[in-house]
C-alpha cells in the first residue's frame, strides 16, 4: 500500500537549494479519512516532505513521521532506515517531521503518535525506505562505473565494486540517484545480517538535550511574536459572563486582552508580563450546573450505576448465578482518581494566522487533528495550515487530543491579536485545565472453587468514556462499551469458567483523555491484586498460582519464570517483602516484582525488577529506558497522584499538592528483555500497568491487606 | 541591570521583580533553562549562582548583580562537554529531555560540594528536581560516573 516515490523529481528539490543534488525519498500512502480532508483542497502535486535526504557531503537526514516525546523514536526510526541502507551510523541525523499527508500513521491514516505503536507499525515501511535508497544508490554507481549492479555491494555509507579502490560514497552518488525511479520492489535484509537493529545505539537527540539546544515547543521564537496566557472557567463547562481588564492592561508589557472561545487571553511581550496581567484580570464566570459536582457526588453516582445493567464487554458462562451460589467470594470495590499527565513542559503552541494561511509550531502527538482544528478556528482549509512539529517535553497522551485544545487556543489568540502568538499554559492551568485519565470505580466479585481456583468473576467498570464523541468512538453508542476502558479486563487471562465484565458509562463535564497505558492504567491493578488475593486464599505462591491458571499462555508462563529468577523471588532479606504483577498491553507483556520494607510506619521501595517480552527489539537501550520510566510513572500515580473535585473545581494546582515521583521515592530498576520471537509490540506504555499492582501486592505481603483505593493510603502503615 | 552570565557581562532592561528564568528565556533568548512550575517545586529552571544550584523561576534577576550565573548554555567548555554532560550522553540518561538542563546543573553543583556522593546524598540533593519520564535511576548512575571521572 505504500508506494515509495522519488521526491527529488517532483519539484521539491528545486525549492530548496540546500538540497540541490540530494536524493530525497518519500512514501505515498493512499490518503483516507482525516488525512483526506487535509489534502482535499490541495491542487496538483503537494509539496512533499521526505523520509530521507542524502546530501552531497554524505550527511543523511531521516525525517521521522512520529513525534519525539522522550521514547527515542527519532533514534529507532533512523536505525531502521540506516540498517537497510547500509549507511554509516555516524553520518545519520534525525529530525521530527512536520505535518504531511505522507507522514500518516501506517495503521490509522492520520499523522499521530500514540498507543505504543510508532516503531512496530512503521518498521516495514522504514525498512523499505532504506532499502529503496540503497538500491538507487547502487544503480547510480552501476551507471557511473559500468559495473553491473549485481556485482556491487554496500557498506558503511558507500557502494563497493569488486576491484580494489572501487568505492563510491553515498554523498557523491546522491545527485545521480536522485534522477532515478525507486525500484518497484526491494529485497529486505535477513535479520541475521543486522548491524544496528537489535543492538543498543546512543540516542541521536542526546547531545542537543544535554546542552540546552533541543528545541521544545515552548522554546519557539518567531519574529514579532507575543506571549499569551488564558484565563479559563474554573468549573468545566462554565461560561464567561464579563471581564474587567483595566488593571491588566496597565501592566507594563501587556498588549491586548481578548475574549476567545475558551476564556480570556492576556497577550504580552513576554510570559512574565502576561502572567502579571492575568493576575490583575477580573473575570466573572457562570459556573453552570457542574458547580455541584464533587468527587463524593461522583462516587455515589457511579455506585448507583452499578445497579443498572451496563454494556456487556465480556460474558463467559453465568458469573452472576455462580456468584450467587458461592460462599464468601472475594469482593473488592476499587477507586482510581483522575490523573493529570503533567508533562514537565506545560501545554503550549505557537501560531501565526496570516491572510494566506496559518503556520503552527506545536509539541504535538496529533498533527492531522491539529491541522483540522487550526483551519476551523482560522476560517481556512486544512491544506493552508503549515504545522511544524517540535520536540515534546513529555506527552503521555496529553498531546494527542482529538479536540486539539492547545493548538486551537493558540490559533484563536493569534487570529484575534493579528500577530504571531505563543500560547503557554502555566502549571496551574495544566493541572486544573483538564484532559485527565478518567476517575474510575470498579466493583468486583471473585469466587474460588474447592481447589482454590477462580470459578466466577464479575467486574463492573464505571467511568467517563475517553473515546465516545471522538472520531475513534464509532460503535460505542450501540454497545455501551468503550473498548479502551475495559481493556485488560475483557481479556482476563486466568482460567475462569464464569466471567462477566460490564461497562457503566458515567457523564461529567470534566474532560478526559488517554493517560499512559489508557485503560490498562487501572485494569492491571484490578486484575493483578484480585489474583493475588485469590492466591493468598488458596495458600499458594503468587507466581506458581498464576502459572497454574495460564494454560495456553506460553509467553506469560515464560515471563513469570524469568521474573522469578531475576527478581530473586522468595529470597528477600528479612523485613523485605515482594509483590508481583504481570500485564499484557499494546502487544507486549511486562512482569514486575517490587521489593519493599516498612520501618517506623514508613514505606521504602528498594527495587523494581522487570521483564519485558515485546517480541523483537530495535533498540534494546530504548526498550529498557521505556520500561523503567513507564514503571516508575505507575509507581508515581500509586504513591500520590490524584485530581479531586470540590464545588465543581479541581482542588490541586501545582506539584506541591499533585506530587509526582521524586528521587528519594524512586527505587533501583532492573529491566530484562525476553526475546520470545513474537510479533513486535510496543514499549512506551506497557511498563506502566504492572507497577502499581506489584507495589500493592508487596504491601499486602507486609500488611495482609490489599488496598483498593488509589493513591495508596501510606498513613495507614503508621497506624 | 547588569548580569554576569556564563562569564559574560550582559546588559538587560527588565522589570525589577522579573525572575531570572524569564530574563534568560524571553529577554535574552537563552531557552535552555526551562519553565516547569513557577514556584520552585520542579527544578526545571535550575541554574547555578556562584556555583550553587538555584531555582531561577523564583529568583528576581535584580538580586543577582555581581553574581556569577551559569546556565546550561555555559556549562561546556566549547565543544568539550562538562563531565556531567558527558556522563549523561554515555549512559543515555535523557528521554524527553525537558528537565535535564536543571538536572545537569544541579548534579554539577552537587559534585562541587560533594565530589563522591552516595545514592542517599544524590537523592537528598536532587529531590527538588522532578523528571516526569522518571530517568532517576540513570541520573544516579551518571552522577556516579561523572564523579569517578572528575576524581
Amino acid at each position: 500500500m505504500n508506494e515509495i516515490v522519488n521526491l527529488s523529481r517532483r519539484g521539491f528539490i528545486a525549492k530548496s537549494s540546500a538540497l540541490a543534488g540530494a536524493l530525497v525519498l518519500g512514501v505515498h500512502l493512499a490518503p483516507r479519512g482525516y488525512a483526506e480532508q487535509v489534502n482535499a483542497a490541495a491542487s496538483g502535486p503537494v509539496d512533499l516532505n521526505a523520509f530521507l535526504t542524502v546530501a552531497a557531503d554524505g550527511a543523511i537526514t531521516v525525517h521521522v513521521k512520529h513525534s519525539e516525546m522522550g521514547q527515542g523514536i527519532l533514534t529507532s526510526i533512523a536505525m531502521i532506515v540506516a540498517e537497510e541502507m547500509d549507511a554509516d551510523w555516524q553520518t545519520i541525523r534525525a529530525l521530527p517531521g512536520d505535518a504531511r499527508a505522507e507522514f500518516a500513521h501506517s495503521q490509522w491514516g492520520i499523522q499521530a503518535t500514540g498507543g505504543s505503536t510508532s516503531t512496530h507499525t512503521s518498521y516495514e515501511q522504514m525498512r523499505k525506505v532504506g532499502a529503496s535508497a540503497r538500491a538507487m544508490l547502487i544503480a547510480a554507481a552501476a551507471a557511473k562505473s559500468g559495473i553491473a549492479a549485481e556485482q556491487l555491494k554496500t557498506a558503511d555509507g558507500a557502494v563497493l565494486g569488486p576491484g580494489p579502490g572501487q568505492r563510491w560514497g553515498y554523498g557523491e552518488l546522491a545527485a545521480d540517484a536522485a534522477k532515478l525511479s525507486p525500484p518497484a520492489d526491494v529485497a529486505l535484509k535477513d535479520g541475521k545480517q543486522f548491524r544496528l537493529v537489535g543492538k543498543a545505539q546512543h540516542r541521536l537527540d542526546g547531545r542537543a538535550k544535554v546542552t540546552g539546544k533541543a528545541g521544545f515547543g515552548i522554546d519557539v521564537r518567531v519574529p514579532g511574536m507575543l506571549t499569551a496566557l488564558v484565563a479559563r472557567p474554573p468549573v468545566f463547562g462554565g461560561k464567561l459572563v464579563k471581564f474587567d481588564d483595566s488593571r491588566a492592561r496597565a501592566v507594563a508589557g501587556v498588549r491586548q486582552v481578548l475574549a476567545i472561545h475558551s476564556g480570556v487571553a492576556v497577550v504580552a511581550d513576554h510570559f512574565w508580563a502576561a502572567k502579571q496581567g492575568l493576575e490583575a484580570l477580573t473575570v466573572e464566570w457562570d459556573d453552570g450546573a457542574a458547580a455541584e459536582f464533587s468527587s463524593a457526588s461522583q462516587k455515589a453516582a457511579m455506585d448507583a450505576s452499578f445497579e443498572l445493567e451496563g454494556g456487556s464487554a465480556k460474558k463467559v458462562g453465568d458469573a452472576a448465578a455462580a456468584l450467587a451460589a458461592a460462599r464468601e467470594p472475594i469482593a473488592a470495590e476499587y477507586d482510581f482518581p483522575y490523573l493529570s499527565h503533567a508533562p514537565l513542559e506545560p501545554m503550549n503552541a505557537t501560531a501565526h494566522v496570516r491572510e494566506d494561511g496559518v503556520e503552527v509550531w506545536a509539541p504535538t502527538q496529533f498533527q492531522t487533528f491539529d491541522q483540522l482544528a487550526a483551519a476551523k478556528v482560522a476560517g481556512t482549509t486544512p491544506d493552508k495550515v503549515v504545522l511544524h512539529t517540535t520536540l515534546l517535553g513529555g506527552g503521555f497522551g496529553r498531546r494527542a487530543n482529538p479536540a486539539s485544545d492547545f493548538v486551537a487556543e493558540a490559533v484563536a489568540v493569534s487570529k484575534a491579536a493579528g500577530k504571531p502568538v505563543k500560547l503557554v499554559w502555566t502549571r496551574e492551568h495544566d493541572l486544573r485545565g483538564g484532559y485527565y485519565r478518567p476517575r474510575t470505580r470498579v466493583s468486583t466479585k471473585l469466587a474460588l472453587d474447592a481447589d482454590g481456583k477462580p470459578h466466577a468473576l464479575q467486574v463492573k467498570i464505571a467511568n467517563q468514556s475517553v473515546l465516545a464523541g471522538t472520531p475513534f468512538g464509532a460503535g460505542i453508542a450501540d454497545t455501551g462499551v468503550d473498548p479502551s476502558q475495559v481493556e485488560g479486563l475483557d481479556d482476563w487471562p486466568y482460567a475462569t469458567p464464569n466471567l462477566a465484565v460490564s461497562y457503566h458509562m458515567a457523564t461529567a463535564t470534566v474532560p478526559v483523555l488517554w493517560w499512559r497505558s489508557v485503560g490498562h492504567s487501572f485494569s492491571a491493578y484490578v486484575k493483578e491484586t484480585l489474583i493475588d488475593q485469590a492466591a493468598a486464599r488458596a495458600k499458594a505462591d503468587p507466581i506458581d498460582y498464576r502459572i497454574g491458571l495460564l494454560d495456553g499462555h506460553p509467553r506469560e508462563i515464560a515471563l513469570l519464570k524469568k521474573l522469578r529468577e531475576v527478581s530473586a523471588w522468595g529470597k528477600a532479606a528479612k523485613g523485605r517483602h515482594q509483590g508481583v504483577a504481570i500485564h499484557h498491553s499494546f502487544g507486549s507483556l511486562v512482569g514486575q516484582v517490587v521489593e519493599i520494607s516498612i520501618a517506623d510506619g514508613k514505606l521504602a521501595i528498594h527495587k523494581l525488577s522487570a521483564v519485558v517480552d515485546c517480541g523483537s527489539v530495535v533498540n534494546p537501550d530504548t526498550v529498557k529506558a521505556q520500561i523503567m520510566g513507564g514503571a516508575l510513572m505507575g509507581l508515581s500515580a500509586a504513591l500520590g497522584e490524584a485530581v479531586t473535585f470540590e464545588a465543581g473545581k479541581p482542588v490541586q494546582s501545582n506539584f506541591h499538592d499533585y506530587p509526582i515521583l521524586r528521587f528519594a521515592q524512586a527505587p533501583a530498576v532492573e529491566v530484562h528483555i525476553l526475546e520470545s520471537g513474537a510479533a513486535m509490540g510496543g514499549v512506551g506504555e506497557p511498563g506502566t500497568p504492572p507497577a502499581a499492582p506489584a507495589l500493592a501486592n508487596a504491601l499486602a505481603a507486609a500488611t495482609g491487606k490489599w488496598q483498593t483505593v488509589l493513591p495508596l493510603d501510606l498513613k495507614a502503615l503508621a497506624g | 541591570m547588569e548580569l554576569k552570565i556564563n562569564g559574560r557581562v550582559v546588559k538587560v532592561d527588565a522589570p525589577a521583580d522579573m525572575p531570572l528564568l524569564w530574563v534568560l528565556r524571553d529577554l535574552l533568548g537563552m531557552t535552555g533553562t526551562k519553565y516547569g512550575c513557577g514556584m520552585a517545586q520542579c527544578g526545571a529552571c535550575t541554574v547555578q549562582v556562584d556555583g550553587v544550584a538555584t531555582r531561577s523561576c523564583v529568583m528576581p534577576a535584580a538580586a543577582l548583580a555581581g553574581k556569577e550565573i551559569t546556565t546550561i548554555e555555559g556549562l561546556a567548555d566549547g565543544d568539550t562537554l562538562h563531565a556531567v554532560q558527558q556522563a549523561w550522553l554515555d549512559l543515555d540518561v535523557v528521554q524527553c529531555g525537558y528537565c535535564q538542563s536543571g538536572q545537569i546543573l544541579g548534579a554539577a553543583a552537587l559534585l562541587k560540594s560533594n565530589p563522591k556522593p552516595s545514592d542517599a546524598d544524590i537523592d537528598a540533593a536532587m529531590n527538588g528536581n522532578l523528571c516526569r519520564c522518571a530517568t532517576y535511576p540513570r541520573i544516579r548512575a551518571a552522577i556516579h560516573a561523572a564523579a569517578a571521572k572528575l576524581a
